[in-house]
């Protein structure tokens, strides 16, 4: 068994230290260590977009990312949307019916989140060329275009 | 009468009621499950397609530290070689046991080998490469044609072709010839003004669900099993550990999970008979396995590759009266493809006196073919809406008038048996013809070049209806706390709350869904062949009017009446001037009798076919072969759309998966059969950026079997997709495509460019 290394990184808001092999990639550590199971591992090999997590902002596959790599960085995932409320993409994600199984849509609702925030008003094919590396199979992705599209509009009239 | 009923709950979108887990990550699929104690395992898997396995030695993997158990074939008493009914089609045991955990021979690329729990999962992975198994590898059989040749290696020696009801003497890869025959075909040929023949291929495709097979299992000191899994049929799982492992069926327990797809895929064992063996041997710790992409692809799921040959014929006016059709599905590495299913849907939409159809099962060394949504279907419509397009064509018909002339009706004979019940096939021609994108101009070209075509195919499902259970306890607060055992795949829990909340006049607020398991809830059959809306459904409505009648009793108690005078409207129970709510009434049970809990478990009848028409228009780079999708609607009889956004989500994500089929999709083996794409970069899948909005026709035609008119709507969508864009494509570039996937490469060929 390798030895285990110890790394603090900020997850969800909140300053964490864990240990972790340095083989464990940072969606194992999340599910296996951190017990954050909603980062799901549809593919482990960074096609499916199932472990999308924001890396310092930045959207990332978890399982292609090492548990060490987030050492001093800050993480979000998809438990950390909601604060009191849903977040509007998780609230739009449910009244437009944009899951079916629902194992993707942690992943999309991360990758959403990150469009978003660089994107505030995205056209359909933008939000088609964002959302490319989330694989679902359930939806035909109509309605999570629509879901995504209306929580823009909502996170507009707000801002 | 159905037609005049009114509705409060059916028919609108409330949000599902695990809804909220499912955006915030709390929800448990199979994979997140964590239990104290628990073993992680990994399965070795056959780097050979057709071997002879002479010996298994574990002894190094064993001794491995944080190595907690090993299993291999010898773990596997031998099982019943009955066949029974299960998920969508028919399970041997021992074959299904074979499958799980070979013994002496190694039948596809992924076949397991033997299996390790470890106290973590890179532990699990080092043993797997310590275990020494020695091959002699056999020249396999990768394809159906080949399969078939007198001269084929055979991949199971036992089997005998089972020829029209005969047993054939000798051993071969064709599991069984079938045919249907209805009329008198030759001659009906013979007086044909125009006819068409043609021949299809189609690749070996995948359910492609985002969630891998997952199995976790405790395997007690009293001899009982617990499993925890991602599953579309808990009973079937059960009797499948059972059977393989032989435990009685009330010492098994299967808890389903929250499931991340299925499509048919996951209808069957593959894991968590291996996580009970393991827990046994691993001094009753629990254990969980789940599957790598990788292995998802190499060793489950995947649906026939097949070749057909389709001839119609028509007279003069248009009237088709004669068509055969010669089937072969591969089968995988155990008897039992989708043929017969492929065989019902081939000419499932149309009508006529004279038909033929012969069908083959095949064996091959590729993985066991499992259900995949509409099983058998879609390959099988490809097949037939192109030969109906190309006849329309040469007899100078609108390809909507050649299926409303020919479209099956009510009291038509189906050429595999059935005579149709009322069905609705025509309405949905008719609501394409028109509908805005039939009658709007096909779109321009991105390109100088590049050409646009248009393309309309319709499909046929047959639906199951199947056995269901259900519970529910009135509380004190008149809410309802509601137990149904079938799996929850997409939005299943609302579309039965909604059935409940509409018998018994309550609010869907006030009814709380929750899955059971094998121990909690009666039997169900499977979450497949579009039945749960429909059959669980059916077992809502019945549930509901026994507790109106339970609650009728209660409120004859109160009024010191017979439960015979009590008027029920509603929410609303009364008789002459007393009237009382349900709420109300439920806050009164312990003065009016105690409490009220109520059960149904149902083997439901009535369920009816559906039918899809469906149009596309696509992009075609003559240069390149590459497709764009550019618009697609789809109209489908769907009986009563309980909530209707789920419905439209059905339909949408059913006509995407058949395009992802008809466009990309395919299983690539080298010549040793090796899977050489098994990864989802390399299996190509819809992305969000290949697909445009998919436009949705909700036809309401109720089925007047269903207390609320429901028809099964999740498979019939995937059925016509791949005619439509063939279609279109002739359309576009006036080539008739023959091959699945249309990819670049199957589109150059058939211009002609390569």
């Amino acid at each position: 068994m390798s030895r285990k290394i110890s790394v603090s990184a900020t997850i969800n808001g909140q300053e964490n230290e864990f240990l972790c092999e340095p083989r464990q990639s940072l969606l194992e550590v999340l599910r296996d260590v951190l017990n954050l199971t909603g980062a799901k591992e549809g593919c482990n090999n960074g096609n499916c977009g199932a472990c999308s997590v924001l890396l310092d902002g930045v959207l990332v596959n978890s399982c292609l990312v090492l548990g060490v790599e987030a050492q001093g960085r800050s993480i979000t995932t998809v438990e950390g949307l909601a604060g009191d409320e849903l977040h509007p993409l998780q609230r739009q994600f449910l009244e437009n019916a944009a899951l079916q199984c629902g194992i993707c849509t942690p992943g999309f609702l991360v990758a959403s989140k990150a469009l978003l925030e660089k994107n505030p008003n995205p056209t359909e094919h933008e939000v088609r060329y964002f959302l490319a590396g989330n694989l679902c199979r359930c939806t035909g992705y109509d309605k999570i275009v629509k879901a995504v599209m209306a929580a823009a509009e909502e996170m507009r009239a707000k801002a | 009468m159905i037609e005049t009923q009114e509705f409060k709950v059916i028919g609108t979108r409330p949000i599902r009621p695990d809804g909220i887990d499912k955006v915030t990550g709390r929800a448990q699929y199979g994979a997140d499950i964590k239990l104290q104690g628990l073993l992680y395992g990994r399965v070795l898997r056959s780097p050979h397609a057709h071997a002879r396995i002479r010996s298994v030695d574990v002894s190094a993997a064993e001794k491995l530290p944080g190595v907690k158990a090993v299993i291999t074939g010898r773990d596997f008493p031998a099982a019943s070689n009955e066949t029974v009914h299960a998920g969508e089609g028919v399970v041997n045991f021992s074959y299904l046991s074979e499958n799980l955990m070979a013994q002496t021979r190694a039948l596809y690329h992924g076949h397991v080998v033997a299996a390790v729990a470890a106290v973590d999962v890179h532990i699990a992975e080092e043993a797997l490469k310590l275990i020494k198994v020695d091959y002699e590898v056999l020249t396999p059989v990768l394809d159906v044609i080949e399969a078939m040749r007198d001269d084929s290696p055979v991949v199971l020696q036992e089997v005998r072709t089972d020829e029209l009801g005969e047993k054939g003497t000798k051993p071969t890869n064709i599991a069984s010839h079938g045919r249907h025959d209805l009329g008198d075909v030759d001659k009906a040929f013979a007086n044909a003004a125009v006819i068409v023949e043609r021949e299809f291929v189609t690749g070996t495709v995948h359910q492609g669900y985002i969630e891998p097979q997952n199995g976790t299992a405790i395997s007690s000191m009293d001899g009982s099993i617990t499993a925890w899994t991602s599953t579309q049929s808990a009973w079937d799982e059960r009797r499948e550990i059972s059977e393989v492992l032989k435990v009685p069926l009330a010492m098994v327990r299967v808890i389903p999970m929250e499931i991340g797809g299925g499509f048919g895929g996951k209808l069957n064992a593959y894991l968590e008979p291996l996580a009970a063996a393991l827990s046994r041997k691993a001094g009753h710790q629990p254990v969980k396995l789940t599957m790598s992409r990788d292995e998802v692809l190499k060793a489950t799921g995947p649906t026939s590759a097949s070749v057909m040959r389709v001839k119609m014929g028509a007279d003069k006016s248009g009237r088709i009266i004669a068509a055969y059709a010669w089937m072969a599905y591969e089968a995988g590495a155990f008897p039992g493809s989708p043929i017969g299913a492929g065989a019902a849907v081939i000419f499932g939409p149309y009508r006529f006196e004279n038909a033929r159809i012969d069908y083959y099962d095949v064996i091959v060394n590729k993985p066991k073919a499992q259900a995949y949504r509409a099983p058998g279907g879609t390959n099988a419509a490809y097949a037939a809406e192109v030969v109906v397009n190309d006849l329309a064509e040469k007899l100078g018909i609108d390809p909507l008038e050649m299926r409303l002339k020919n479209g099956a009706r009510q009291g038509d004979r189906r050429a595999d048996g059935p005579t149709y019940g009322p069905i609705a096939y025509l309405e949905t021609i008719e609501a394409i013809k028109v509908s805005a994108h039939y009658n709007s101009p096909k779109p321009a070209p991105s390109r100088l070049g590049n050409k646009v075509g248009r393309g309309v195919a319709s499909g046929y499902w047959g639906n199951w209806d199947g056995r269901s259970s259900a519970s529910a306890v009135i509380n004190s607060d008149g809410r309802v706390s509601y137990l149904e055992g079938s799996t929850d795949i997409g939005g299943l829990r609302a579309s039965l709350a909604m059935q409940l909340a509409e018998t018994i006049g309550l609010k869907y607020e006030d009814i709380r869904p929750m899955m059971g398991d094998t121990q909690t809830v009666g039997f169900n059959d499977a979450t497949g062949g579009s039945r749960s809306t429909y059959g669980s459904g059916m077992a809502a409505h019945r549930l509901g009017l026994k507790i109106i009648a339970e609650m009728q009793k209660h409120a004859a108690a109160l009024w010191d009446v017979q439960p015979e005078q009590v008027n029920v409207k509603g929410d609303v129970y009364s008789c002459g001037e007393k009237a009382i709510t349900f709420k109300e009434l439920a806050g009164q049970l312990d003065e009016t009798g105690g409490p009220i809990s109520v059960s149904v478990s149902l083997d439901t009848k009535g369920a009816l076919p559906t039918f899809a028409t469906q149009v596309v228009d696509v992009e075609v780079d003559v240069e390149t072969g590459k497709l764009q999708i550019l618009r697609y609607t789809a109209a489908q009889d769907v009986g009563r759309a309980i909530h209707p956004s789920y419905v439209e989500g059905q339909i949408q994500g059913g006509v995407v998966q058949g395009l992802g089929w008809a466009m990309h999709e395919e299983y690539v083996y080298d010549k040793d059969g090796h899977l050489l794409n098994g990864s989802l970069l390399d299996y190509r899948m819809p992305t969000a950026l290949d697909m445009p909005m998919i436009d949705t026709i909700l036809v309401e035609v109720p089925n007047p079997n269903h207390p609320f008119g429901v028809k099964g709507v999740g498979e019939v969508p995937i059925v016509p997709p791949a005619g439509a864009l063939a279609n279109a494509i002739y359309d576009a570039i006036g080539v008739r495509m023959n091959v699945l996937p249309m990819n670049p490469r199957n589109v150059l060929k058939a211009i002609g460019t390569i």
